[in-house]
């Protein structure tokens, strides 16, 4: 059961001063692609739909999944899942420790939680992986694992902060297309943010340019691009 | 906001109270019945009467006199010499050595090291065994008052041996936010030296760092028991040492005469810091002048020689003390000037094994259970702090560093009249508590910087994953700190084994260790006893950091970035 990411009407300030807003709807399925200046409040925006806004920030709106506005439940409660600049692997687990910890309680059982994460691994071209140190994978092979980290969490939408602006070019396109195609194919709305037109393109949804700070951009919404 | 409030934001609160309350009660308890107020034993009426008994005691001008003196002499020379020995070899090979050298004597207790460097200056020890008969021209050990010769120059040898290491320790940990290789190379650029480019660019910025570590090695240095029991002089001793002499006699008089001795030893405290921050001042307006005067220093190899002399002088002696210590422990007949025995043994091992079991047992107990309830209360704090992304203020560090700088002697005393009307005194469970107030602060100072320096992007990945606060910690933050906690368990679990006044106080004489017992023989002068006792203490706390240092890799032999985080 799908559900489309709103945000409706936010509007992030800094000690007073406003920051960034955003109203848009993001589909089932679809991107939000947002592109701007490093300080132009990007990754404060996710912060904000994650629930894991710093407190210098004051913010106002609300974000919604399909009907529920989850504006004041904590990350914890949001299911929206996450990926950084960083894989963020937790590099004192194995690779199947890292995906069990994103695994969902709801599968119960030791058998069936190994046979999730294993199925799991399948999917992502990693089978055999599963007692491998992280360290020991190549930067591919890591951001991999960390997207079926996500998934595993059974996310209801998904925030992308630069994910792939850390591997080199011909990488970026690959685990790009890894990435985009699992989340439509779960159907889940995303938000990416990232200096790269190029994943704005494979993205194909709606690209929103935020200004400088100073400026308060309102969102463009009819820069669309047809993917 | 929640209905409830959570215990964990609790624990920085109930982290305060037990640092602050016993120091500021048993400060007041020290304090008031040296106005003669003491109900309990008849005193309800203030008279200056221990004060005056206390003025008029023979000698005491000449031990405050003394404490002052070397108090100030031995933080001086330690920080000048941690100065030269940065500024000159900082980011070079050399300097790595001495590091490695250095650092291991930071896990050596005061008494432990004190006897070390007794026995190496003593007039039979091993420098004059070394010389005779082909320098000194005799085969009898000379007639010198070494140590405790009457100037303390062997009392501030001792401390600053010790306190050496400690400051290096705070130096380079606050070397990383000065920016110094940068500053430094373009200061070369400019044509400075080395020592005089690292003291005009560096050392500014990082003073205010380690400065409350500086404090708290003067304050300690200025009311040190131990150190000074072992290498310092006896008529008339430091007043420290006085003190503790005069809290343990039956006489009441004595006792609230020792009280008004203990303010005292407050206010030479407040006076040391008072003269120590004045110079301050004064070396603030010097450096400045000098470096408009733009003096360069290019050709400092003179300074730097003598800033590896000084690394020499840090570690050897000490090292070669527990050599002493150790060669002793296992000595038959040893005669004048044999470098070594004459025949190895085990008697005095076995002579006092029977002693030592249960003295190692209550040792470790104690350290085991201080650093325990220190391990819990910190990480409280510091957990608690991430979750509220606040870190601890500036008030809350002065409070961690209250324990280091008020003298131990002046509020232990008070603490032990307190324990006395509560029924606590002379129990384990007294002593572990008074143990938690010293083995706190080091524990929170270890840890605070490694926790700091937690990804925090890996807590908000979790959160996005749906882990719960406590999972993120039990699972997480826990697991990835095993190396820092150790390290900071093992940095307790020394300063535990080394505490000697507040076990001798608040154990009123009934809870002995190891270090209460090697420092009760100092008097005896049992050689071989001394070097036995003395080897265990030093050695209970390096097995401690052994352990630390070797779990960890072990723990993640499998896991790349964990060792190279640790």
């Amino acid at each position: 059961m799908s559900q489309a990411l709103t945000f409706e009407r936010v509007l992030i300030q800094q000690k007073g001063a406003p920051l960034i807003s955003l109203d848009a709807r993001i589909d089932p399925g679809a991107v939000l692609t947002l592109m701007g200046p490093s300080g132009s409040g990007k990754s404060t925006l996710l912060a904000f739909a994650t629930g894991t806004l710093d407190q210098s920030f004051s913010a106002s709106g609300r974000i919604l999944l399909g009907q529920h506005d989850i504006t004041k439940k904590p990350a914890q409660e949001r299911r929206i899942g996450m990926m950084f600049q960083d894989d963020l692997l937790f590099p004192h687990l194995s690779v199947v420790g890292n995906l069990a910890f994103g695994l969902s309680p709801r599968i119960k059982g030791r058998a069936a939680r190994r046979s999730a994460v294993e199925a799991a691994l399948a999917e992502a071209g990693l089978a055999g992986f599963a007692d491998r140190d992280p360290a020991t994978l190549s930067g591919g092979q890591r951001a991999r694992v960390a997207l079926m980290r996500v998934l595993l969490a059974e996310p209801l939408a998904v925030a992308l902060d630069e994910p792939f602006s850390k591997l080199d070019s011909a990488l970026r396109a690959q685990i790009r297309e890894f990435v985009l195609s699992h989340t439509r194919s779960r159907g889940l709305p995303v938000v990416l943010v990232t200096h790269d037109p190029a994943d704005a393109d494979a993205a194909g949804g709606e690209v929103v340019v935020l200004g400088t700070p100073s400026e308060v951009p309102m969102p463009v919404g009819d820069l669309r691009r047809r993917g | 906001m929640k209905p409830f409030v959570s215990p964990l934001s609790l624990v920085p609160r109930i982290t305060m109270a037990l640092l602050a309350f016993p120091v500021l009660a048993g400060l007041a308890g020290t304090v008031i019945p040296g106005l003669g107020w003491m109900p309990a034993l008849g005193g309800t009426r203030f008279d200056l009467a221990p004060w005056a008994a206390l003025v008029s005691t023979p000698g005491i001008w000449r031990s405050a006199g003394l404490s002052l003196a070397t108090g100030l002499g031995a933080t001086a020379i330690s920080l000048g010499a941690v100065i030269l020995i940065v500024a000159s070899w900082h980011g070079t090979r050399a300097f790595r050595l001495i590091r490695h050298t250095i650092s291991p004597i930071l896990s050596v207790p005061h008494a432990a090291a004190a006897f070390g460097l007794a026995f190496l200056i003593a007039p039979s020890g091993w420098i004059m065994r070394a010389l005779s008969p082909w320098v000194t021209g005799s085969d009898r050990p000379p007639d010198w008052l070494l140590p405790g010769d009457p100037w303390g120059l062997s009392l501030v040898a001792g401390l600053v041996a010790k306190e050496i290491p400690f400051l290096l320790l705070m130096t380079l940990a606050a070397l990383p936010q000065a920016d110094a290789d940068r500053s430094l190379r373009v200061a070369a650029m400019l044509g400075y030296g080395r020592v005089s480019a690292w003291t005009k660019c560096v050392l500014p910025r990082i003073y205010g760092q380690i400065r409350l570590p500086v404090y708290a090695v003067l304050a300690y240095s200025l009311a040190n028991v131990e150190t000074a029991i072992i290498l310092g002089p006896s008529t008339p001793p430091t007043l420290a040492v006085q003190l503790t002499t005069w809290m343990r006699d039956p006489d009441l008089a004595v006792w609230l005469m020792a009280s008004a001795g203990a303010t005292l030893q407050v206010l030479i405290v407040f006076l040391g810091l008072g003269i120590w921050t004045t110079g301050e001042r004064l070396a603030r307006r010097v450096g400045y002048a000098w470096i408009l005067h733009g003096g360069r220093l290019p050709n400092d190899a003179v300074l730097r020689a003598a800033g590896g002399l000084l690394a020499l002088f840090a570690s050897v002696p000490v090292l070669l003390g527990i050599a002493g210590l150790a060669t002793w422990s296992f000595a038959g007949f040893w005669a004048f000037p044999e470098i070594l025995p004459d025949r190895f043994t085990l008697q005095n091992w076995q002579r006092a094994a029977p002693g030592l079991f249960s003295l190692s047992a209550t040792t470790l107990t104690i350290a085991f259970l201080s650093v325990a309830l220190a391990l819990v209360l910190v990480l409280g704090c510091l957990e608690n702090g991430t979750r509220r992304r606040q870190r601890a203020g500036r008030w809350a560090l002065l409070l961690l560093y209250l324990p280091l700088i008020v003298p131990q002697i002046a509020f232990l005393f008070g603490l032990q009249i307190l324990g006395l009307r509560i029924g606590l005194d002379g129990s384990l469970f007294a002593v572990v508590l008074a143990h938690l107030i010293f083995v706190l602060p080091y524990i929170y100072l270890s840890l605070a910087d490694p926790w700091a320096s937690l990804d925090p992007r890996l807590g908000v990945a979790a959160a996005t994953l749906g882990a719960s606060e406590n999972r993120i910690f039990w699972r997480l933050r826990l697991p990835m700190m095993l190396a820092p906690i150790l390290t900071a368990a093992a940095v307790g679990f020394a300063v535990s084994i080394a505490l000697y006044l507040p076990t001798l106080l608040i154990g009123a004489g009934r809870v002995p260790t190891l270090t209460t017992e090697a420092v009760a023989l100092a008097a005896g002068g049992d050689r071989r006893l001394i070097g036995v006792y003395g080897l265990l203490q030093a050695a209970l706390p390096f097995i401690g950091f052994a352990l630390a240092l070797l779990l960890p890799p072990l723990v993640w032999r499998n896991r790349r970035r964990m060792r190279i985080a640790a």
